[in-house]
């Protein structure tokens, strides 16, 4: 059997798009799907440009970009730190990991209002959002990469004679990296989810606002393609992270 | 620290246990691993433990290492009592325990990392020890992309490296076949022979002790204890060729009469268990 070309599983997947996309636009072509629901796939093609230049696309891209890198600074900041805390300390770990647990299974978003109130109509509001929202994995991805470091590897440095700083520096950390970094994907998707999200309710930011300005103005082309645009942001983002994970997963 | 005096007690010997009791848990509930083992090892001498599975030799090593307290006894090493590990011993690791994070010569480089010596120095220095094993050419490489038996190898440079006098190795090979384990066993024997290093091997199997030993310690099932000290008059140098000899074949009959007894033993206790 010859070798697979690496082109043939992205040409699935795009030829995938195309053909469920070239099969919307018959269906909305014939009104089996209204076309005031969903617009035809090459009026959403034909509007990006328009959204591009006319909506200030670069300048928004930037703003919800800004948001989720501020907010992802300070889940690591913060993330790592209490996932290491609670590894070290069993009876915090025990008091407080169901806690961190719930927070991550929890629909914060919904709490927006709260979060108005706190920190008003700002992005300030934005960035906690997403950082609440991304915070729980990564502490509780830190305190499962650092549990999980093998038994083995603590001996070798016992009988290195390793001092405590040494044997975190040169072995707990890199043996927990994979899991950290694991959990630093989840916690920017929720991130990312959760900034456009709070920017879509509050009308304020970046991409977000402008969809739900675009909505508002019955412009579905326009909505579609902005949707399209935060969907394609999303794809490059993860994958630049998917290619950092899968580099330390080599090293792992 | 001076040892204290024991009847057997010899001040020049690398290592000495003293009636060395290891207990796990308390009260009704404690399991006796190790029970009142003495013993010396020379300097440059080859020594094995063998026993049956169980008979706490993992323990003894550890022990030995300094990574876990003996309940009972002390251990020696060089003359000094040790509470933690001596920095005169080495350890080999049953379980692979190579750093994923790093390459080979990073991996075997590590212990002269930290000792501050500069990059260019260790890297030269844990070349000859990469070679040693017979590694050359995997320097750059990472151990996801090494066999099972070429990490066991970079483990046991890395331990090398840091120049230790006594070597301790917990049955380095026994996630490995039998014709990868002979072939080590000959590695093992061209580096003791370079380094003369006072080397102790926990194993279970036979044929892995008597090719690579001076003295095997022959242990008991659980408790622990030491039934019986075979020397090994073979020939050296040797290499794993000595397994077809008709003297190679008498030491492991002689060897296994004894342990078969203690295998059965242990074989009966755990089929009890399990009931």
């Amino acid at each position: 059997m010859g070798a697979r070309s690496p082109y043939l599983a992205p040409a699935i997947s795009l030829g995938t798009i195309v053909g469920a996309l070239a099969v919307m636009q018959g269906l909305i072509a014939a009104e089996i799907v209204s076309p005031y629901i969903v617009p035809l796939p090459t009026d959403i093609l034909a509007s990006f440009e328009r959204v591009v230049v006319e909506e200030g696309i670069p300048g928004r891209f930037a703003v919800t970009v800004g948001e989720t890198l501020a907010a992802g600074l300070l889940i690591m900041l913060v993330g790592i730190p209490i996932g290491l805390l609670l590894y070290r300390r069993a009876r915090l770990r025990t008091a407080f990991e169901p806690w961190l647990a719930a927070i991550a299974a929890a629909p914060l978003v919904l709490a927006y209002p709260l979060f108005l109130v706190l920190f008003g109509r700002s992005s300030l509001t934005i960035i906690v959002i997403g950082f609440a929202s991304g915070v729980a994995p990564v502490a509780l991805k830190t305190i499962e990469g650092f549990a999980s470091t093998r038994r083995v590897l603590i001996d070798v440095s016992r009988s290195f004679r390793l001092t405590p700083a040494q044997e975190f520096w040169q072995i707990l950390l890199p043996a927990a990296l994979p899991q950290i970094f694991v959990g630093l994907r989840l916690g920017l998707i929720f991130c990312l989810i959760n900034v456009v999200g709070v920017e879509v309710l509050i009308n304020l930011g970046g991409l977000g606002q402008l969809i739900n300005d675009l909505a508002e103005r019955y412009d579905l082309p326009g909505t579609y393609a902005a949707i399209s645009f935060v969907v394609l942001v999303s794809i490059l983002f993860f994958a630049i992270l998917g290619r950092g994970e899968k580099w330390l997963q080599r090293r792992g | 620290m001076a040892a204290p005096r024991f009847p057997d007690y010899e001040p020049t010997v690398p290592v000495f246990l003293a009636q060395v009791t290891k207990r796990f848990g308390e009260g009704s509930d404690a399991l006796t691993a190790v029970d009142s083992v003495s013993f010396t090892v020379a300097a440059g001498e080859f020594v094995s433990v063998v026993g049956p599975s169980g008979c706490g030799k993992s323990t003894l090593l550890h022990v030995i290492g300094g990574l876990t307290d003996a309940t009972l006894g002390s251990v020696h090493v060089e003359n000094e009592t040790i509470d933690g590990p001596h920095p005169a011993v080495g350890i080999v690791f049953q379980e692979e325990s190579t750093f994923p994070w790093r390459s080979v010569i990073d991996n075997v480089a590590f212990p002269l990392e930290l000792r501050g010596v500069g990059r260019a120095e260790r890297h030269a220095a844990a070349s000859h020890y990469i070679d040693m094993v017979g590694l050359h050419g995997f320097e750059k490489r990472h151990p996801s992309e090494l066999s099972g038996g070429m990490r066991q190898r970079v483990s046991i440079a890395r331990t090398l490296a840091a120049k230790p006098r006594i070597l301790l190795m917990d049955e380095p090979f026994a996630a490995l076949d039998e014709q990868t384990r002979l072939l080590l066993g000959d590695k093992v024997l061209q580096i003791q022979q370079q380094l003369k290093q006072t080397t102790l091997l926990i194993t279970h199997s036979i044929t892995e002790a008597v090719q690579l030993s001076d003295r095997i310690l022959i242990m008991s099932y659980r408790p622990g204890h030491l039934k019986r000290i075979v020397k090994v008059d073979l020939p050296r140098p040797r290499t794993s060729d000595i397994v077809s000899s008709r003297e190679f074949g008498a030491y492991i009959a002689d060897i296994w009469s004894d342990l078969r007894e203690e295998a059965s033993r242990g074989l009966s206790e755990s089929e009890r268990g399990s009931e």
